[in-house]
């Protein structure tokens, strides 16, 4: 009976090979390879780099697999794997207008110079269940790729802003003064109030996309930033990265990566004092990724509301608001930590409950802290 | 970054540290306790100002631990950051060592670190503790880490982090009174009955963590160094030994702990924080010592006495 | 103009010692204005009266004058016990202390003043438990005693504000404030909103206080029945600036600039 109440290093040992089991299914069917999932949840294995904070196609999708398609807890894994890993430097700043892009468009601009790309989305397509997938089809030997077949783009496709940005129409980004690292990593120095814009971006690349979505999309609906936000430019492809050589002032290409960035305009409030039209909410996520992209973009506009001067007045324009609690290994880890036990703070309740409930029904001053257990016989 | 296309498990040679010389056992592929030695050199840092201040919540570059935040992540990093392999860990939870995620992080330091393990409080130098603090008086060369979910002893007060910090900077206490007096004018006496507001040597007001009031008290002049860490909210404070903890409360209404007029059923004991047993479903109950060690050794003692006597 | 300080040499601010003084406070929301170079002395025992209409700058002022908002530029000095402090260039943690000590402020929305989660005597009591007074006793005493000065049934004490009415939420912050003897009050539209009997009988405590506690009151309002039953001297703000300054009757019955005539005028036709 004593025992039953807590649990010994046996029962774990059993829920985890009860786990295993599950997560296999049915035995008699194929298990899922890594590659797999990286290929085929190519979206799922995106949205668990983006928040997992680690760009790695293969570890996660082995994320994906070991957690069973909970794409949170996959994150998770992917964190604390990070979490290990030596860091050698920060890259340069990867720069999106060298994109090798899958897909490009302006809701702002009909038409603007590299032309709009729709790429592959699901926009327009739809959403009927297509029963052909029921049955996986064979091997075709001979597939062409669309991407191959794809009209050569031009290979620098200038972002919007710098083809807007000359006038005082579209403010274009400055580079925050004074700030020494120029841009912090918020995994190695901690996250304070007010914070500097880069490291709230980078708080928000790797926020929970539901959160974000749900605070966009109240700031969109008027629990935010006044007017109207326009999408300046969504575009998602392969960036280059590279290193700097320590000491020697080379740079090397590691590889590319795929991002997906969105640039969302909106007026700023007259009264604030704001010298340019449009102001500029940014997002840069890691993967195809573009309903996260275009959240975190009104995010960082609504969050932007201090600094322009327009009226703090809703969680999605409070900045401590939306970065303590736009981590999802964060909240999920506080809100499950619920499950542990709390015998004991649960006890001092109830000793505490108890004794107002025996005061109630006798009627009597201060009874003495001693007489609080007898509450407890009953 | 790497992209390993052939999907090898990724191969890292354990960095420095204890780990050098490879004399040491642990998890293969992973440093000495877990972490990489520059974020421990990083805690223990902290650690070093949070003891020059006490009290005073020194805000930490928490990292992701492979146990969720909520769940010890502060303690746990603390732990790896000052363990060493002569060290002897216990690590309890709700006071008992055998409670699942006491054992769990004591399997997350056996394998990270292969350190001894004890479920003996004398026999500790490390205690790892969620929610109490063990019913035998700490010693010098013994440290007490705390886990703690939240640090702030305003935060149901006042949730916003800059305006906390400046009540802390200016030690500008009012409002903590304020929900204290409401408490007393509510129910004729302070409704707080864990993670019992306490001031640190005199200056800052620090949350103890979840523990029942009962073990506050304990706090006070305490010889063993405490430690406690916020994982999630990527704070760490410390108690130095003999430092004074007074909890917070007025003059005419004193602060008071929890005391019960039954015994454990267990070990007889009238003195230990007693958790509560539900036996049946018509109102039967027992109560049993929360600290598991203390329970056992009071009934290894009573054995020992009576085989003694005979 | 008349009632800029500007001018007056120290010889004169020792000799006659307002207890307040604002010289050239302005301050903008971005490119709005808010108030504009308004130079200022209270004298001790004087209630100052702020007239103007709505977006006149009269509340930006008072709580630039309040320690509530730091002015774009300009300062803000108070005298205490012989020394002249400068409200802003305080660190904050002294000009916080100096807030809860020597100023009080009562809002047009309690829900400004007043905690309304907390029982009418943790409000009282807040000032007090800030300063240090950590006997549970002579709290709910002190709390007991406003209550009555203001009065408060005291029987309420350990009610929350929401149950309280409009007129009783002002007497409540009137007490909060007073709590800790401060020299200074502002008051803010104080009476705005409250029935007509409600407002004539906090006008009447007001007048009391102000007496019998020898404060100082800075009180900004739209309605000119009200500043007459309270003020001794008015300022008349319009587009965040002073347009005319003088004694009540003198501005009331003889006003000088044209929206001071507007104004009086239109609360005759009103």
């Amino acid at each position: 009976m004593y025992v039953a109440a807590k649990g010994g290093e046996k029962a774990i040992a059993n829920a985890h090979r009860f786990l295993a089991e599950k997560r296999r299914g049915n035995p008699q069917l194929p298990e899922m390879s890594v590659e797999q999932i990286r290929e085929q949840l190519g979206l799922a294995v995106d949205r668990v780099m983006a928040e997992g904070s680690l760009y790695d196609r293969n570890l996660a999708a082995l994320a994906v697999k070991q957690a069973q398609g909970d794409l949170v807890e996959a994150a998770f894994l992917l964190r604390a794997y990070r979490t290990t890993l030596p860091r050698f430097s920060p890259s340069p700043v990867v720069d999106t207008g060298s994109m090798r892009v899958l897909r490009r468009i302006s809701a702002a601009y009909k038409d603007l110079p590299g032309g709009q790309v729709l790429g592959p989305t699901y926009d327009y397509s739809h959403r009927l269940l297509d029963f052909s997938l029921m049955e996986p089809e064979a091997f075709a030997a001979n597939v062409v790729y669309l991407v191959d077949k794809m009209i050569a783009l031009p290979s620098r496709i200038p972002r919007l802003t710098e083809i807007v940005g000359s006038d005082d129409l579209v403010e274009t980004p400055q580079e925050e003064p004074d700030q020494d690292p120029p841009v912090p990593d918020i995994t190695e120095e901690p996250l304070e109030f007010p914070a500097s814009r880069s490291a709230r971006l980078q708080a928000l690349a790797r926020g929970d996309e539901g959160f974000l979505l749900g605070l966009a999309y109240s700031a969109q609906r008027g629990f935010g930033f006044q007017g109207h936000p326009f999408v300046g430019e969504i575009r998602m492809g392969y960036v280059p990265v590279e290193v700097e050589l320590p000491g020697e002032d080379v740079k090397v290409r590691i590889g590319s990566i795929l991002v997906t960035e969105c640039t969302m305009l909106s007026r700023a409030e007259e009264t604030g004092g704001c010298p340019f039209g449009f102001v500029q909410g940014y997002g840069l996520v890691f993967g195809a990724n573009e309903r996260k992209a275009m959240a975190m973009a009104l995010v960082d506009r609504a969050l932007r509301s201090r600094e322009l001067g327009e009226e703090v007045r809703y969680p999605a324009q409070d900045e401590e608001y939306v970065l303590r609690h736009c981590d999802n290994v964060e909240s999920s880890g506080f809100v499950q930590h619920l499950k542990l036990p709390h015998y004991v703070d649960f006890q001092a309740e109830l000793v505490h409950v108890r004794r107002r409930d025996v005061k109630k029904s006798q009627g009597a001053d201060d009874q003495g802290p001693s007489s609080v257990g007898s509450a407890g016989e009953g | 970054m790497s992209r390993t296309p052939g999907l090898t498990v990724p191969n890292r040679s354990t960095e420095g540290g204890y780990a050098r010389g490879g004399a040491l056992k642990g998890l293969p592929g992973y440093n000495f306790a877990f972490l990489d030695e520059v974020t421990k050199r990083m805690i223990r840092r902290t650690l070093l100002k949070a003891v020059a201040i006490p009290g005073h919540q020194i805000p930490f570059a928490s990292r992701e631990m492979p146990l969720p935040y909520g769940w010890g992540t502060g303690g746990i990093q603390i732990t790896a950051s000052i363990i060493g392999p002569d060290d002897v860990l216990k690590v309890i939870d709700q006071g008992a060592d055998d409670t699942t995620n006491a054992v769990s992080i004591r399997s997350f330091f056996r394998k990270t670190a292969g350190v001894a393990t004890t479920t003996r409080t004398g026999e500790a130098t490390v205690i790892q503790t969620r929610h109490r603090i063990p019913e035998q008086p700490l010693r010098e060369d013994q440290i007490l880490v705390y886990q703690v979910p939240i640090p702030e002893p305003l935060r149901f007060i006042e949730p916003r982090e800059e305006e906390c910090g400046k009540v802390h900077a200016w030690a500008d206490y009012g409002i903590m009174y304020v929900k204290l007096y409401e408490d007393v004018a509510r129910t004729g006496r302070i409704a707080t009955t864990f993670d019992y507001p306490v001031v640190v040597n005199g200056r800052y007001v620090m949350s103890p963590s979840p523990i029942p009031k009962f073990d506050t008290p304990k706090m006070h002049r305490m010889p063993a160094l405490q430690l406690f860490g916020a994982g999630r909210e990527k704070r760490i404070y410390a108690v130095p030994p003999y430092t004074d903890v007074k909890p917070l409360d007025f003059e005419d209404v004193p602060f008071e702990i929890e005391r019960w007029s039954r015994c454990c059923a267990l070990c007889g004991a009238t003195e230990h924080y007693l958790d509560e047993i539900v036996t049946d479903d018509v109102g039967g109950r027992r109560f049993v010592c929360s600290d598991s060690d203390a329970c056992a050794q009071r009934r290894a003692k009573a054995a020992r006495d009576l085989s003694g006597n005979s | 103009m008349a009632f800029s300080s500007e001018s007056s040499n120290q010889a004169e601010w020792a000799a006659k010692e307002p207890v307040l003084r604002a010289v050239r406070l302005s301050h903008f929301y971005g490119q709005r204005v808010g108030c504009a170079g308004v130079s200022l002395d209270l004298w001790p025992g004087e209630v100052l009266g702020i007239v103007g209409e709505s977006g006149s700058g009269k509340s930006t002022l008072l709580r630039c004058l309040s320690g509530w908002q730091e002015p774009s530029q300009g300062r803000v000095q108070i005298r205490r016990e012989g020394e002249v402090l400068d409200l802003y260039a305080l660190e904050e943690s002294v000009r916080r202390r100096l807030l809860r000590t020597q100023i009080g402020v009562v809002f047009q929305r309690a829900e400004e003043g007043v905690r309304m989660r907390v029982s009418a005597g943790g409000n009282i009591g807040e000032r007090l438990m800030a300063e240090g007074m950590r006997h549970y006793g002579r709290l709910r005493e002190s709390a007991r005693r406003w209550m009555e000065r203001v009065e408060l049934d005291p029987a309420r004490l350990d009610d929350l504000p929401c149950t309280y009415s409009g007129g009783m939420l002002q007497r409540l912050q009137i007490a909060k404030n007073l709590v800790t003897e401060p020299r200074l009050l502002f008051l803010d539209e104080p009476t705005t909103g409250l029935d007509v009997s409600v407002q004539a009988r906090l006008l009447d405590l007001l007048r009391r206080l102000v007496r019998e506690m020898n404060l100082s009151v800075v009180m900004v309002t739209h309605d000119l029945a009200v500043a007459r039953v309270l003020a001794h001297r008015l300022l008349v703000m319009m587009g965040g600036q002073v347009v005319e300054e003088g004694l009540m009757d003198r501005v009331l019955d003889d006003p000088q600039h044209p929206y001071t005539q507007l104004l009086v005028s239109s609360r005759l036709v009103a």
